[in-house]
């Protein structure tokens, strides 16, 4: 959690989360009401002539509104519901070759025009230091444009009563099944940005998120044990309509049902609580090689650690090394073109298009038009992600667009897109992937992730393990972590499963920069199987 | 906009108190201003200032509650958000474990603000990085530094007669300095209240002389070490402890201190009898703010609204045993006990040795500077995963032979603190992913158990 937000909470009860929620018709829904454009324009031209006259030889602006909304519930009793908003205004610039910026939730004219002068004094003292000056890539003006996430219906516009009645049926169901303890909560994000430079970009945005999730435990008081198993929900760039639970989302593994696009929170609340009672009796895993058949639910996590952080070009060229580390997959690798990143099977597409994707939006916070890219083609490694001020590092003529920053108080950096793994080319279903298996681990969902800095070591945990013997899942493990170098990992790849089973999953708020700042993003990827890969038992006494 | 005052934060309390139709009504309202320059490459990556005012409003209809925030000041706006709150309390369903709003309470000045850090300017800053900077270049490395200060004032009031105000400062510097052939790596990292506490070039000389040293490390077979693990290494692996040790979770069955069969260990014996962690707001090193949030957690600007219970001095460990654990109101209600709020921070006791009389006192054994990416693994253990970065070295005969290559742990805090050798002296540190203050000695423990080699410099 950020700090801001921290004090932008300390005014809620227990557990208070944020979202607008509100009713059509209710006195509140003016809340919700965007700021006119034409009054942004004004407030961002203000601020735009104000760094110029400053002595910014570039300035942008964003003028953000930033509606979150969060219902709480423990043991199928909501505790809260809570709806926060914050306004305000960053101003970024670049003068006597240096960045500045300040950001102030003052939005008169004279307070977006003060901000835009200290950023310019705080750029103009920081030019003590000398240093390359700030090269930004080209990117043209794109005029007066609008953009907005591709949703059914605004989760905001969903009346408090039925996310109430969502979560107690979810509760209900989990403890009905045996859960001893549930918690449950609905989160949604409405971040209402307009963004304007000297480039001569007006951009309007209106990007919605959502991600309903719960804990189950299960607790073995007589046995001093116990066992969670969290949904298996994704979060996603959709609308109310994502836990519409429709049945075009359902999908039937070997092991039980999984979602996609659209989910079943009652269902999967019921199976949650049955696959945690499960885990209380389950065979504490033998530590040794196995070959691991990873679900999308899990395998996102996977690729977003080893794959989507490493290949950031400010990790590369050393701008995370403080904080969030630097990477392995250097420039050298990258301009070899030679560099084995995975085996021929493997690639990886970066993104920031994918509907009902995490990082969907029509243009990033500096006004570059999104798209998408390769990072990995048949194995090898060929290309990063790239902002406006990295780009002629790499001798890119223009940014991939994956700049974002996660409020208007906070300045925009390079931020991962989605990073997908695509789909196998040849047909290959989950069952038929597993009956090739002799003696491995099938793993559904993520759990616990740690990677070293310069990505190169990691270990992951799961939701749900099952034992394959000679091409059979033969009942639930426990206490399963695996550990594995990135680059002999995604080199044990032998088959990707085919676009039928391709999914998308992803991180609410995925962590990096300082002070730090949290990004949401989506991983695809379809079952996906890694050979001889080393499996660790993680059960302790103490 | 300056950070409010006592004056002005409670004339805007009074005034929403005054708007709220409902039963109860709580509130918090911050003001806050945090500025940084970060260096990478030899230059100014990004640097800012950010002002933010927030108000956080809770209402209730009987057992209904709803709760809802602004940061826009206007008369028009306030009323907004006050309406909105009370018409998420009455959509919302009774709470079964609802808890009125806290009466008045007699809050401590905690010692938490430095005039000199809130008037630290830009030109301060420009030149603390710049000094970082430089060192690093001196010492023929590269550094890449985070210096950030953070300022803010917080009231809480509630229609029941409370009201509360707190300010504090805080001044924090990370610098990671490479060798410039990216084989060494180094860290050092800095935190006070005052800034004056800080000092660039010597962090950075620290960074840059572990970089230099870390280079040509050599791989060590994973497995059982004694390790000396520097004060940075340590808290972000204890505090996960401090912070679990929660009364409800303990009784439910589901904590790591829950006994099999039912019942909690409080009272017992946890870790080494040496060990003792207390919580205090008037720490002077440490100070935190004097009442305890919603979640029971410290916090920069120290909680508010749904909890309000006034903080003193919490002994949480005392000679290794479990002396209280953390109730929420509800919970000790129910439980018909007093119950103390979570910890405000984390301040271990310590010894004298300095971190050199630890390595020199260590037969054979393993230096660990900081650690990274700490997940947990097993909740019931409190197991958890991470790596060693930026300095790990081999020591032998009391003396640092060679860097070693990074390397990844599994372990429990729990089981660390009873595996004890030694101990340092405290000194204030901050956490990686929290802002809990804390103040940590550096240990020595045996038998820490590493699972896999790291190719990472």
């Amino acid at each position: 959690m950020e700090r801001r937000d921290f004090l932008m909470l300390t005014g809620a009860g227990a557990g208070l989360a944020a979202m607008p929620g509100v009713l059509p018709g209710s006195v509140v829904r003016g809340a919700l009401t965007p700021i006119a454009t034409a009054d942004k324009k004004r407030l961002a031209d203000t601020a735009l002539e104000a760094a110029r006259s400053a002595g910014a030889t570039y300035a942008d602006v964003r003028i953000g509104r930033y509606l979150n909304q969060f219902v709480v519930a423990r043991d199928g009793k909501v505790q809260n519901v809570a709806d926060t908003e914050s306004m305000g205004a960053g101003v970024r610039v670049i003068a006597k070759g240096c960045w500045g910026f300040a950001a102030t939730n003052d939005l008169t004219p004279d307070g977006i025009a003060a901000a835009a002068r200290e950023a310019v004094a705080i750029a103009k003292a920081n030019s003590i230091m000398g240093g390359e000056p700030v090269q930004l890539a080209p990117q043209k003006g794109f005029g007066e444009v609008s953009w907005k996430t591709p949703i059914e219906k605004s989760a905001f516009d969903v009346p408090i009563a039925e996310k109430v009645d969502l979560l107690k049926a979810a509760s209900e169901a989990g403890l009905k099944a045996g859960a001893n303890f549930m918690t449950a909560q609905i989160a949604c994000v409405n971040e209402q940005k307009y963004f304007a430079s000297t480039d001569g970009s007006y951009i309007d945005q209106d990007i919605h998120r959502l991600f309903p999730n719960f804990q189950v435990v299960v607790v073995d008081m007589m046995g001093g044990q116990f066992q969670q198993r969290a949904a298996l929900s994704a979060p996603v760039g959709m609308g109310w309509e994502y836990v519409s639970g429709r049945p075009a989302g359902k999908v039937k593994l070997p092991t039980g049902l999984v979602y996609s696009k659209f989910y079943d929170m009652v269902e999967d609340a019921r199976l949650a609580a049955e696959q945690a009672k499960e885990k209380v009796g389950a065979k504490s895993v033998v530590p040794g090689k196995y070959d691991l058949v990873l679900d999308p639910s899990h395998l996102w996590l996977t690729i977003h650690e080893s794959v989507g952080h490493p290949t950031e070009l400010d990790r590369i060229l050393g701008y995370e090394a403080n904080y969030a580390g630097t990477s392995f997959a250097t420039l050298d690798k990258l301009q070899s073109r030679k560099f084995r990143y995975g085996s021929p099977i493997v690639n990886f597409v970066a993104d920031k298009l994918q509907p009902g994707s995490l990082g969907a939006v029509g243009w990033d916070d500096e006004g570059v038009k999104t798209k998408q890219w390769d990072l990995v083609k048949d194995g090898t490694y060929v290309g990063v992600q790239a902002i406006r001020d990295q780009a002629h590092v790499i001798g890119l003529k223009e940014s991939h667009g994956c700049c974002y920053a996660q409020s208007w108080q906070d300045v925009q950096f390079q931020r991962m897109p989605n990073v997908s793994l695509q789909a196998g080319k040849k047909p290959l279903s989950v069952e038929q992937m597993i009956a090739g298996v002799d003696k491995g681990i099938y793993i559904v969902g993520d759990g616990s992730f740690s990677i070293d800095q310069q990505r190169y070591n990691f270990q992951f945990g799961g939701k749900l393990f099952y034992e394959i013997s000679k091409g059979k899942i033969t009942g639930m493990l426990k206490d399963v972590a695996y550990q594995a170098n990135t680059l002999e990992f995604w080199n044990a790849c032998s088959a990707i499963c085919d676009q039928r089973d391709y999914r998308l999953g992803g991180a609410f708020n995925d962590g990096k920069g300082q002070p730090g700042q949290s990004n949401a993003v989506s991983h695809g990827s379809a079952t996906a199987r890694f050979n001889g890969i080393n499996v660790i038992n993680t059960a302790r006494k103490i | 906009m300056a950070l409010l005052t006592e004056a002005q934060a409670r004339a805007i309390a009074e005034k929403v108190l005054k708007l709220s139709k409902a039963e109860t009504c709580s509130l918090a309202v911050g003001s806050s201003e945090e500025s940084n320059v970060r260096t990478a490459r030899g230059a100014v990556s990004t640097a800012g200032t950010t002002r933010n005012t927030t108000l956080g409003v809770t209402v209730t209809f009987g057992k209904r509650s709803g709760t809802s925030s602004t940061n826009d000041f206007d008369d028009a706006s306030l009323e907004r958000c006050v309406r909105k709150a009370e018409e998420l309390a009455r959509l919302a369903p009774e709470d079964p474990e609802y808890m009125p709003p806290i009466g008045p309470q007699e809050y401590q000045r905690t010692p938490a603000w430095s005039d000199r850090t809130a008037a630290f300017s830009a030109d301060d800053r420009a030149r603390f990085a710049k000094d970082a900077v430089d060192a690093c270049k001196a010492a023929d490395c590269v550094g890449a530094g985070f210096y950030v200060q953070e300022q803010g004032s917080v009231a809480v009031a509630n229609s029941n007669g409370l009201f509360g105000f707190h300010r504090q400062t805080r001044a924090t510097f990370t610098i990671t300095s490479r060798t410039r052939d990216e084989l060494g790596s180094g860290f050092a990292t800095q935190d006070a209240i005052d800034v004056a506490g800080l000092d660039a070039q010597a962090a950075a000389r620290i960074a840059s002389e572990k970089a230099k040293a870390s280079r040509e490390a050599k791989a060590i077979e994973p497995g059982k070490y004694t390790v000396v693990m520097e004060p940075a290494a340590l808290v972000d692996l204890l505090q996960p402890m401090v912070g679990g040790m929660d009364a409800r979770t303990a009784d439910e069955g589901r904590s790591f201190l829950s006994k099999r069969g039912g019942g909690t260990r409080l009272g017992e014996k946890l870790v080494d009898e040496r060990i003792t962690i207390v919580s205090d707001p008037m720490d002077p090193v440490a100070a935190a703010g004097p009442w305890a949030g919603g979640g029971g957690g410290g916090g920069f600007f120290g909680g508010g609204g749904s909890d309000g219970r006034a903080r003193g001095r919490t002994v949480f460990i005392e000679n290794g045993v479990v002396k209280n654990l953390a109730y929420s109101r509800y919970w000790a209600q129910k439980q018909g006990v007093a119950g103390v709020p979570g910890p405000a921070n984390m301040i271990f006791n310590g010894g004298t040795a300095s971190l050199e009389d630890l390595i020199r006192g260590t037969q054979r054994g393993i230096l660990v500077t900081r650690t990274w990416y700490i997940r947990p693994v097993d909740p019931r253990t409190l197991l958890y995963t991470g790596l060693t970065r930026d300095g790990t070295f081999y020591i032998e005969d009391g003396q640092i032979k060679h860097a070693v290559k990074n390397l990844r742990f599994n372990e429990s805090p729990v089981i660390m603190l009873n595996n004890l050798d030694e101990m340092g002296k405290p000194v204030r540190v901050r956490n990686t992913e929290t802002f809990l203050p804390a103040v940590v000695p550096p240990m020595r423990i045996r038998d820490f158990t590493f699972s896999s080699l790291s190719d990472a410099v």
